[in-house]
């Protein structure tokens, strides 16, 4: 359903985006819709919004030159948006303040979400503790193994947390029992969705909590370099965390927006979450975008070592930047987000998530192809302490049992990186 | 066809009609084909075929199980082309109830037309409200087909136009606010969302989601239209230890069911 006006149809970007959700979920949508716009122009919610950011996540967020990680992105200046530094350890908690304290004007007691990785159940969490709402958070039992201790957070945060046996036990599967539940309780509730897509408004107000991050670094880079950067690159699951660093560079036609998508283990062995490689324009989750599909429109299972990556839909306005031309998306693989993941952390002392590893990986790529002389803005869009288990199990750095494996132990691996 | 004429004859007959769901491809294609020939036999006006789809977001657990045991037996989209031409065949109204995104895929308008001529009635969007359906208003009404769109408990007089105006066949109002599922009570809600509801239109309301026993049947059969159900027919193919025995259930539900629609208002 494109339409061919210049002029996006009702909560369209370009011909994606709209409303595909039950009628049931319609009223709360349009009160959502009316209390947002009407909050982000009240002088005391946005007052209130700059507090916290200020005094409870610790924005703004600094940036970071990394030479030494440049030194293998073929000596271009690379600079990290230092999301990882947020209170609660990613980019998640901007969006879930903002919804946080649109719950409370709209008069609802109880907020749900659905997590991958569980960065956006434990900012969440922390949002409806710091406000006094229930709490609860659905997650994939399978995620709910790869990001065990990120359960125990929430939990200590006092949300409950409902692990989701039906379908592939992960993120898109939380994301189906969220709809549920608030079908069922939308009159108390309010589903705070954490990413760029799902029925409008959420992609445009998901966005516009995050876009903080692209005005922050915009003003940084110009202050530290004195130019505008060749690219901003982020990792793409949802979108979030990329809207909030493009955005502000969209209107900056010499700046290339890069995303980074999930590559798994490579788009030729089918398993891997490159929806703009392997998906098709379609319906997922309310939004019209595009989809990992069989041929008969049933979801495919996505695959990524990151969990917070491991989705088969994406944000509605990437599928419209890239059909716009104005942002360009790729593939990374399992192997080289860990290989970056790994340089990171040797090279700078800065342990990045998997997800943001992604990132990485892409700078690594960009740098080499552009040069010396290409300045580099990456979103980090989170540390890296939840994913401590995956990585440590990647290269070899436990047992099957969880117990150390050290270097002259039999099957330990390398990490693979030359110094 | 539409099932236009199937609900003006239960209202001649003075009763609601009885609109019974079952997935196609459960436990198999040609079980669920013969499991929709038991619906008819039993007393079901209207059969809505169900497309099993992997996320079903407005499904509890029954539909939601008998989906994944349906695609992972290999049903295809195609399937319910056949199963539509079986129960027009029989006599009852064929109406399939399908998530969107495997219409948009087979294509609107190639989807419509093959509808059509499988003796397919017309679509039950539930997540397709009118707003966005232009593409399926244009072939429904191309091809003459029924859209039948949802109103919920939570529709304000607004929303009841704006769903009702792009109806035909019938309205489907869902009696609670929540996933298909059977419920110990679903009255009242749905009482007075059909009351509402026939402020704005003509047409048939039909009231589903929730409703398992001859009892609610009856009940809901007092200011209903019709009365759709589901999760506990499904349920009678689940949990069955055979086939035989899956229709057996079915079919005494069926007629339960039937029968509390036929003694409602006498
Ligand atoms: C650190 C981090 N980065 C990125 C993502 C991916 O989400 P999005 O694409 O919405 O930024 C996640 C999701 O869990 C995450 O935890």
């Amino acid at each position: 359903m494109t339409t061919t006006s210049n002029v996006p149809a009702y909560g369209r970007f370009g011909g994606f985006g709209g409303r595909y959700v039950p009628e049931a979920l319609i009223p709360a949508l349009e009160q959502l819709e009316e209390v947002w716009r009407k909050a982000v122009v009240d002088p005391e919610f946005v007052g209130e919004l700059e507090r916290l950011q200020r005094t409870y996540t610790g924005r703004p967020s600094i940036i970071t030159e990394v030479p030494r990680f440049a030194e293998h992105c073929g000596g271009a200046r690379v600079i990290l948006k230092r999301e990882d530094l947020n209170h609660t350890g990613s980019h998640k908690i901007n969006n879930v303040l903002g919804q946080a304290l649109l719950t409370r004007r709209m008069g609802k007691t109880r907020v749900i979400a659905e997590t991958g990785a569980g960065q956006h159940g434990v900012a969440t969490a922390t949002a409806a503790a710091l406000l006094g709402l229930e709490c609860v958070i659905y997650m994939g039992r399978k995620d709910t193994e790869r990001q065990a201790l990120n359960v125990a957070r929430m939990r200590l945060l006092g949300a409950e947390v409902v692990a989701v046996d039906h379908g592939s036990k992960t993120l898109k599967d939380a994301v189906n029992e969220a709809f549920r539940d608030w079908v069922a309780n939308v009159g108390t509730t309010h589903y705070v969705l954490g990413t760029v897509t799902g029925p409008h408004p959420f992609p445009e107000m998901v966005r516009d909590f995050h876009r903080v991050i692209g005005v922050e670094a915009r003003q940084q880079v110009l202050d530290l370099v004195g130019r505008l950067p060749d690219a901003v690159l982020a990792c793409v699951g949802g979108g979030s965390n990329a809207m909030g660093i493009f955005h502000r560079f969209i209107d900056d036609g010499s700046v290339r927006l890069i995303g980074l998508e999930a590559g798994g283990e490579g788009v030729e062995s089918g398993k891997h979450a490159a929806r703009f490689s392997a998906g098709i324009p379609g319906v997922l989750h309310g939004a019209f975008t595009y989809v990992m599909q069989d041929e008969d429109g049933q979801t495919v299972e996505s695959h990524s070592v990151s969990a917070g990556l491991d989705y088969p839909s994406v944000g509605p306005e990437h599928a419209h930047l890239l059909e716009s031309g104005r942002a360009e998306y790729r593939a990374v693989t399992d192997v080289e987000a860990m290989e970056a993941f790994s340089l990171l952390s040797r090279t700078e002392g800065i342990l990045p998530a998997i997800e943001s590893a992604h990132a990485l990986a892409g700078a690594m790529q960009v740098g080499r192809e552009l040069g010396r002389d290409a300045v580099l803005l990456v979103n980090l869009s989170g540390r890296g302490d939840k994913d401590v288990h995956t990585a440590a199990e990647w290269f070899g750095l436990i047992g099957g049992d969880g117990s150390a494996r050290l270097p002259d132990d039999d099957g330990a691996k390398g990490l693979g990186v030359q110094q | 066809m539409s099932v236009g004429p199937v609900l003006e004859k239960c209202r001649a007959e003075n009763r609601a009609a009885l609109i019974g769901y079952l997935p196609v491809g459960f436990p198999s294609v040609e079980g669920s084909i013969a499991a929709m020939a038991v619906l008819v036999e039993s007393g079901v006006d209207v059969v809505e075929i169900g497309v099993p789809y992997s996320d079903p977001v407005m499904d509890g657990p029954v539909i939601q199980d008998a989906a994944v045991r349906a695609l992972a037996g290999g049903v295809r989209l195609k399937d319910i082309f056949t199963a539509a031409r079986e129960v027009s065949g029989a006599g009852a109204g064929a109406l399939v109830m399908t998530y969107w995104n495997p219409v948009l895929r087979y294509g609107v308008e190639r989807f419509a037309a093959d509808l059509v001529a499988a003796g397919g009635a017309g679509l039950i969007t539930p997540d397709l409200i009118p707003d966005e359906a232009g593409e399926w208003i244009s072939a429904a009404d191309a091809h003459d087909l029924d859209k039948v769109f949802l109103v919920a408990p939570s529709s304000t007089p607004e929303r009841l136009e704006a769903v009702t105006s792009q109806c035909r066949g019938f309205v489907y109002a869902t009696a609670v606010m929540g996933v298909t599922g059977a419920r110990a009570s679903v009255g009242e809600a749905a009482d007075a969302l059909v009351s509402r509801t026939r402020e704005h239109t003509d047409l048939p309301v039909c009231v589903g989601i929730g409703v398992s026993t001859g009892d609610q049947a009856a009940e809901v059969g007092r200011f209903a239209d019709g009365v759709i159900v589901g999760s506990a027919l499904v349920r009678c193919l689940t949990e069955a230890d055979s086939e035989e025995q899956g229709l057996k259930a079915l079919g005494a539900l069926a007629r339960e069911l039937a029968d509390g629609v036929r003694r409602s208002r006498s």
